[in-house]
Formats: C-alpha cells, structure tokens, sequence
C-alpha cells in the first residue's frame, strides 16, 4: 500500500498541537524540511526531543511552535551556540522553555527502551555528575545480581518520530548509509513515523540490498519525496554539510528581528521545500555535490 | 599567523604539546574542535596505530579534510566501521574499548571535573551552555581522560557552577574503589603549559611551561594557587615536522593554528 503523501499532508495529518516530536539525525540527515512545515503550519505547545537540538531547532523554537526540549547536547556543532534556546532559557524571552536534559548514551537508552517496549534501561553513566539532581528521571539502582550500581532511564515514546532517509519505497521500507544515529531506535519507539527521502525506488532496489534496511515500512505511517531536505544538514553520496550556513547562523540567531526576517523570507513566504530548493539557486547545490566513491558489491547468494 | 619570535603560535605549541601525550595510544576517542586536529597530529607522529573514534558513530575513521563538526561526511568514506550511537556507546565506550579521550569545557577545576552545562544558576543560567553531550560517561569510561582548554581565571575556578564531568574526589582510596576504567582526568594542556595529577591527592600540578611562559603567568590565569612539581620544567617547543604536518597538511586554512 503507497504511504506517498505530500509534506504538507502527512505534517497536517501526523503532527498535532502538543505533541512531543522527535526530528532524529545525528548531523546527518536532520530533516529541515520537515521542520520547516511544523513551523509553516504553525503547531504550537510541542516537546521536541533531540539528542543534539541543532540549528533546525532553534529555527523551530525561534518560531514558537515548542513550550519544552528534550535533549542531551544543545549547539551549533564546531561554530557556538542556538540563541533562540538561550534567549528562552536565559532571560524567558518571549517566554521560558521547559528543559529535560540528559547525556548523549542517555538519550539513545531512552529510544531504546522506548523501541524495545522497556520500563527503563540501565547504563554505567551519571556517577558522580550533577545532572540527576536537575533531572529527577534519572535514578540510581542496584543490579539484582551482583549490586552493582548503575542509573537508569525511562523509555522516550515520541508521538511522531520524522527521519530523513537517503532512499525509502513508497511503503517506507527505508535505507540509509553514513552516520546511522538513533534513527532506527527514534522510529521503532514512535507511536507515527514520518520517512523523508532523497529517492523513491523500487521493492527490488531495497530488496537487493536487505541489510541497509534501517527501519522496516511496518513502522512507518508516510513516506515523503523530499530531495535536498536536510540542508544545511546533508545526505551522504548526495550533497555535503553547508558548512557556509551554519556559520552564518550565528548571525541570524543572534538577533531576533534578523532570525523573524530569515524565517519569513526562507520558510513562511515560501510555499514547500521546492521553493526553497530553487531559490537557494543551482549554483549553491553544485558546490555541494560530492565527488563519487562507490561501495563494492556483496554476494547475497541465489538459493532457488 | 600571528607567530612569536620563535615562529610558531600559542596555539601550534598548545596542540603539539597535547597530540605529545597520545604517545603509543591505540584507541582515541575524538571530539570537535582542537582535539581533531591533536588526534590527527598524533597519528602521523607519536601514534601512527592510533585508531580514531568518532561519538557519531565511526570507529577507525580516515578524514580527508579537517571536519567543522563531529558527523562530517568525511569520516564515514574510507573508515573502518560505520555504527549506530547506541553500538558506539554500549560495545565501544562502556565496555571499556577506548585508551583515550579528549575533553574540555567552560569550567574546570582543580581536580579535574568539568562543566559544560551552565554559567551561574541552573534555574536561569547566566549562560546556557551547550550540556554533557557524550562528555559525562567518557569520563567515566575512558581509561585516560586528557583535557585541552586554553586558560582563564573564569575557566580555571576553584568552585564548578556544575559539575557535568567528574574527575578526581579529592580522595584517591574512593577514586581506586569506584572501579571505572578511567577515574579523573590524567592530563591537562593549555595554552600557557601543561599538568598532570598528583598521585596521592588527585590534585592538577603544574609539569611543565611552554617556551617564554612563567610561573606568575600561570598564577594569573587560575583561580586557585596550582600545586607546582619540584621538577618544573619547560615544554619542548614544536618540532619543524610537527610544524610542517599542522601548516601543510591538517590545517592550511590556519583555522586551528593561527
């Protein structure tokens, strides 16, 4: 059955007001455009979770779609800070967001748990740290069988999980090469999935290829064309991290009137990702494209 | 390039001091920033068998460009193992695979700990900062944690806002009975010299000043008088072919170096 849906569609159908959502992607593939939708559609009072809550966001909250962040690292990788976040959490500007924060194993353990239908999951972290203290969620226990101590973590069950993939069929049998993150745990523990990608192919594409299969399309609920979705995020094989971007970033953030100006020219004033796609202008995506090094092929074996 | 008289810059003697003590390493955990460009240094110098990882989720990776973030694409094409966050942190870092990592943050102190989470209040911080990150299980997991942080008396204070990272108690019977692989930081590299930690105390002490630094300066930039070893002596100051791999190869942009 197709699960083909326009991003407008599956984001009015599958995002409700107060959800807690996760945009998944640990640099790689962090799917914008769908950020980009959430705040065009004006969803407001949402949990966003994120292991790295990044530029996309700060776009987000800068955009007031979120009353909480769930999270376990908050920046703009190798260039600073999300200015939209710490205006919320500095000086309550426009209003305070609410903060869950936990560290990176903590975060993945919680998808986990979530995916695996856990109550909780134990991990060998936080000894010693004064993170449990401003976050009553993480509790210390003693193993059963030799006492050891370890803190464990509740299962993070997001209302809609959103990934961006390189390659999915239209039921949302989804594969993805590169850096996998937890979007295999986000999905699994999700109530919706969302699957964005580069290509639709065919069942035989995946089917070919079954162990780059990351999430099965039993899961997922829409499956969403999006080519160039993640910029200034990236695709590998496809297009490379703008870098360019999010340098300039810091700028944009800095200041409230700039970031109000930006969202209105790159997302309100825009119909869909296609428009940003073209106004962003060929040139900029041919100095993206990265050159070819093609994986050799395995023998799965013919066993008819 | 801002060089000095000796024609090399603070920051070219801060990352070869630092890419030093990964001298006949195997397994480095690598973290954005001045660490990349140390663990680069060292495996075509001190480590040549140094297998880089990745918290993303790369084991053995090869960039061939200096990454501005920790998910460039450069460290998947040619790397030895691509695997999911939770694989990375369970098999490779919990389980005790990795010799080394880099860390540092907005705070430290004299034993070590970290804070890489707030300025002032955690209610309404002064500042935000950006969090753990994988920060707080590599110090618990790593067996040695060495740090590379410029200094400062706001980054080098007696008392941590909060305490993100832990390192040395302060007692070294409870760091020996915590049974991690790791327990405290063992080096500290800054911009003005290098530290170890005091066996029986846990405490940072002074090893070493670069070339053209002194002891006044160091007292300057901390907030605390730092335990001085009664062997003190002077860094060595980057080698012409520490030199020459920094300029030529890892970073001829001079984004790092300058």
């Amino acid at each position: 059955m197709s699960k083909l849906a326009t991003m407008r569609d599956a984001i009015a159908e599958l995002v409700r007001d107060g959800d807690t959502v996760a945009i998944e992607g640990f640099t790689h593939l962090i799917c914008f455009a769908a950020g980009h939708e959430i705040i065009r559609q004006r969803r407001r009072d949402l949990t966003l979770a994120r292991m790295t809550p990044d530029v996309v966001y700060d776009q987000m909250i800068g955009a007031g779609v979120a009353r909480k962040l769930i999270f376990s690292w908050l920046g703009n990788p190798g260039v600073g800070h999300l200015h939209s976040v710490r205006r919320r959490v500095e000086r309550h500007d426009p209003g305070p967001l609410e903060l869950e924060e936990y560290s990176h194993f903590g975060m993945v353990c919680r998808y986990a748990a979530g995916a695996a239908n856990l109550p909780f999951f134990p991990i060998r972290s936080y000894y010693e740290s004064d993170i449990p203290s401003v976050n009553p969620n993480i509790v210390p226990m003693r193993s059963p069988y030799d006492g050891t101590e370890v803190y464990v973590v509740p299962p993070l069950r997001p209302d809609v999980t959103i990934v961006h993939a390189q390659r999915a069929t239209e039921d949302g049998d989804t594969q993805i090469w590169g850096l996998l993150g937890c979007q295999k745990e986000a999905a699994f523990a999700a109530e919706r999935v969302i699957v964005v990608c580069e290509e639709v192919v065919p069942e035989e594409v995946v089917r070919r290829d079954p162990n780059r299969t990351v999430i099965p399309g039993i899961v997922v609920d829409a499956v969403v064309q999006e080519p160039f979705g993640c910029h200034p995020s990236y695709a590998q094989g496809y297009y490379d991290r703008d870098n360019a971007f999010y340098l300039e970033w810091e700028n944009v953030s800095k200041d409230p009137e700039t970031l109000d100006s930006w969202l209105k020219e790159w997302v309100y004033d825009l119909g869909s990702h296609a428009e940003y796609v073209e106004k962003m202008g060929a040139e900029r995506w041919e100095e993206l494209r990265p050159g070819e090094r093609l994986s050799g092929q395995v023998n799965y074996g013919d066993y008819s | 390039m801002s060089s000095n008289a000796d024609g090399y810059t603070k920051n070219e003697m801060m990352i070869s001091a630092s890419a030093r003590t990964l001298a006949g390493e195997r397994v480095c955990f690598v973290g954005v920033g001045l660490p990349n460009i140390v663990c680069n240094l060292a495996q075509r110098t001190v480590a040549p068998q140094l297998q880089l990882v990745y918290e993303a989720g790369v084991f053995g990776a090869r960039p061939a460009r200096l990454p501005l973030s920790i998910g460039d694409p450069t460290l998947v094409s040619g790397s030895t193992a691509v695997t999911s966050m939770f694989e990375l942190f369970a098999f490779y870092l919990q389980a005790g695979l990795v010799d080394a990592a880099f860390l540092g943050g907005a705070q430290i102190d004299r034993f070590g700990n970290l804070n890489t989470t707030v300025i002032g209040d955690y209610a309404q911080p002064k500042v935000r900062l950006p969090g753990s990150g994988g920060a707080c299980e590599i110090a618990i997991h790593a067996r040695k944690v060495l740090v590379i942080m410029r200094q400062a008396p706001r980054s080098f204070v007696e008392k941590l806002h909060f305490r993100t990272s832990p390192g040395h108690s302060g007692d070294p019977e409870h760091d020996r009975a915590r049974g991690w692989f790791g327990s405290g930081p063992t080096s500290v590299v800054t911009d003005l010299g290098t530290y170890g930690f005091d066996e029986d105390t846990g405490e940072m002490t002074l090893l070493t000043l670069h070339p053209g630094v002194t002891l006044q300066q160091v007292r300057e930039n901390m907030g605390w008088d730092p335990k001085v070893s009664p062997g003190l002596g002077e860094t060595p100051p980057p080698s012409e072919e520490e030199l020459r791999i920094l300029r030529e190869e890892l970073d001829p942009g001079g984004v790092y170096i300058s």
